[in-house]
């Protein structure tokens, strides 16, 4: 008796502690309140607070998009809790051993050493372990360089005027549903900016902050490039990521000023969803960069996990000359959905633009590439390629293309090829008959099918991404 | 080597393979003759555990082991290789990244040490010398846009890489230029030895005067009708397989 009333009295006391404005999770629901209760925790200035409620109110006014080849339930942005803090070091598990298996078990396919196992785990670490001193080495490098690679929330503060000037100029609040609900609320993110004429020392990679920041779901992303500069930049990790929230939106904008270079890769790889496709995360990005005289901006993309992603990293080739790239594998298994592809806006004379997009779908995945190439009237001598290839494995998963060309200069020359291609019985048993066992085949064939966006990715992410589609692909032949 | 004992086996429902006997001892070659339909590239898929082969009756012992209990790939790492008659292209998949990937398997299933990238490029460089196959071969595509010659020679080019226990070659001469069948027949030679044996499925005779057989089989409706020595496949030149049937009948 006193036990079932002790649990009673617990329940109501967390219920009540949820209301109260100082806890760490806000009740779901979206309104001005909840924005300004965001701006302020994190102390924005006013400014930001303005930005973000700007974007609440266009967001109000828009209605979802669903356009896209991919079927999903309706999502209740009201049951959606818009701020959590990270999690305190008691909630999180103790050692691996508290961690799911089946989670662990891919983390030793993927070869990730066991400290980096327990920071994508969560696993609270007390003891300094070595990526800390790693960081702050690569911190003071960078520092030297004139490199700025904070999170968002710190750039506000500290570097108000750059973030003024940028924010928003490539992605603006009203851009879509999506990017206007990431506006409103954004968590946190990553800044970076170049000055002019520097070569970013090294790689930078969004992995030496993961314990810096838990950034959530709506992640905010700026990337400045100055005149004449160069970076190159990681996004995400080849392990997979879980996380309680199912929808995320995030917006990356790229800014990439005259004779600058921004190459953007991403390996995306949160959790797909089980074998019967219940669960999963909703990966719905805007991504998009603009390019100066000369500029040139790169995507390259790997996608592995998600339940459903709608995505298209964009360029718009605003100065002359400017080059614009996209490089893709996007992969869906068991029940995953996927809509995605790219844009590219040819503004400016003499601008180019590649596109090599593979998707490959197995099980009942299904795969769809959408692509916009649209030369402008100013366009004069503007040239796109667009290669765009699927790879089908087993009966029962499809894939589709819409590309979509708008040419509005004569002089511009838009080429675009596609193929379909089969894993065939006849593949397998040959590699088989040679004693190569069918799951080895499928992924040598995955990977010789992808070789050509795999080249564009820096080395040790190359070699990664290759192990991911392998473990990705289980199970996908038998 | 190996023992087939009164082998039935179907594809989609109809039943190919009719009671077939054989016993290829080590170190022999054995040839199949015979019309077309009458199973002899069902054989080579039947042993080599292709899936829609369906084995209704029969036992097959593969030095020693129980063949049709196991799968494709471990038949293949026990030493059992087919030629394909009709080699399948892998776009994108390297001849050299292929070839490696196969002989690292059967060196690992052998318990020997897997061999470093240089020494295999060099191991695989003389093999392709020996059936006349140009080194750019080895970067190219698993038969991706390949001649028919040059897609048969690929299959002697792997079958001298594996040395198999037992090679069985569906009509790798089918389609070949002297020429060229005289590389195949070379090939073949070369890997003949005391442990190694081979089967050779063919419609001619005249791969015969290059390898020359211990025993020539002549299949008909998925059983053999009549074995002899190397005077039955000059016999069946002549005289045309007619003549058997109305023996068989």
């Amino acid at each position: 008796m006193s036990e079932q009333i002790d649990n009673l009295i617990k329940k109501e006391y967390s219920a009540g502690f949820v209301t109260n404005i100082e806890s760490d999770t806000l009740p779901p629901g979206l309104d001005e309140d909840v924005v300004r209760f965001i701006s302020a925790k994190k102390k924005e200035p006013e400014w930001m607070l303005e930005w973000r409620l700007k974007a609440y109110r266009a967001w109000r006014e828009m209605v979802e998009p669903r356009w896209a080849h991919v079927s999903y339930p309706d999502i209740d942005f009201e049951a959606i809790s818009y701020y959590s803090a990270p999690k305190s070091a008691a909630d999180r598990p103790k050692s691996l051993d508290e961690v799911d298996p089946e989670l662990r078990s891919t983390y030793e396919k993927l070869g990730i050493p066991l400290h980096e196992q327990e920071v994508l785990a969560g696993v609270a670490v007390d003891a300094v372990f070595d990526s800390v001193s790693v960081a702050t080495t690569f911190r003071q490098k960078l520092k030297d360089a004139g490199v700025i690679f904070c999170s968002i929330s710190e750039a506000i503060q500290e570097y108000p005027e750059l973030v003024k000037a940028h924010l928003g100029s490539v992605v603006p609040q009203k851009d879509n549903f999506y990017a206007a609900l990431n506006s409103a609320v954004f968590s946190d993110g990553s800044f970076v900016y170049i000055p002019r004429g520097v070569t970013c020392p090294m790689e930078l990679s969004t992995y030496f902050r993961i314990n810096e920041a838990k950034t959530g779901q709506f992640e905010r992303t700026l990337i400045v490039a100055d005149e004449g500069s160069k970076v190159s930049y990681l996004e995400g990790c080849t392990a997979p990521m879980r996380d309680e929230n199912q929808l995320h939106a995030a917006v990356v904008e790229l800014v990439a000023l005259d004779n600058a270079k921004i190459k953007y890769s991403t390996v995306q790889n949160w959790y797909p969803g089980d074998e019967q496709g219940r669960g999963g995360i909703y990966n719905f990005v805007t991504k998009r960069g603009m390019a100066h005289t000369n500029a040139r901006i790169s995507w390259t993309q790997v996608e592995t996990g998600s339940a459903i992603t709608m995505k298209y990293p964009s360029c718009v080739l605003k100065g002359d000359n400017s080059v614009g790239e996209f490089y893709s594998v996007a992969l869906t298994n068991n029940f995953q959905q996927a809509d995605t592809g790219t844009k590219m806006v040819h503004l400016g004379k003499n601008t180019r633009s590649t596109i090599i997009s593979k998707g490959i779908s197995a099980g009942h995945g299904s795969n769809a590439y959408r692509g916009l190439v649209r030369m402008n009237p100013g366009a004069t001598g503007a040239r796109n390629y667009t290669q765009c290839d699927s790879l089908l494995i087993g009966g029962k998963c499809g894939a589709h293309t819409f590309p979509y060309i708008e040419s509005k200069n004569p002089s511009a020359v838009v080429e675009h090829e596609a193929t379909t291609s089969k894993v065939s019985d006849e593949q397998l048993f040959l590699c088989q008959q040679r004693g190569i066992d069918a799951e080895k085949a499928v992924s040598m064939i995955v990977n010789g099918f992808c070789k050509e966006v795999f080249r564009e990715l820096p080395m040790e992410f190359a070699v990664e991404a290759g192990k991911l589609l392998e473990v990705s692909l289980e199970g996908a032949v038998g | 080597m190996l023992s087939i004992r009164n082998l039935h086996a179907s594809v989609d429902k109809t039943e190919i393979l009719r009671g077939l006997d054989l016993d290829v001892g080590a170190g022999e070659v054995h040839a199949i003759m015979g019309t077309n339909g009458s199973g002899k590239s069902t054989l080579g898929h039947v042993l080599t555990g292709r899936a829609g082969y369906e084995v209704t009756a029969g036992e097959v012992r593969f030095m020693g082991n129980d063949l049709l209990a196991m799968e494709p790939e471990d038949r293949a790492r026990e030493g059992l290789f087919l030629a394909f008659q009709y080699p399948v292209e892998i776009p994108g998949v390297s001849n050299m990244e292929f070839l490696k990937a196969s002989v690292d398997a059967l060196r690992e299933h052998r318990g020997q040490e897997v061999l470093d990238s240089v020494s295999f490029m060099k191991m695989a460089r003389e093999v392709c010398k020996a059936v006349n196959l140009d080194q750019n071969f080895l970067k190219r595509g698993v038969n991706e846009g390949f001649s028919g010659g040059e897609k048969k020679r690929n299959e002697i080019l792997q079958m001298l890489l594996f040395e198999p226990q037992l090679a069985l070659l569906d009509e790798t001469d089918s389609g070949l230029d002297i020429d060229a069948m005289k590389i195949v027949a070379d090939g073949v030679n070369s890997l003949r030895g005391a442990e190694r044996s081979i089967i050779l499925v063919t419609h001619y005779q005249r791969l015969l005067d290059y390898i020359k057989p211990d025993v020539v089989h002549v299949l008909m409706n998925g059983r053999f009708v009549k074995s002899g020595d190397a005077s039955l496949a000059k016999m069946l030149e002549e005289r045309g397989y007619d003549w058997l049937r109305a023996e068989a009948a």
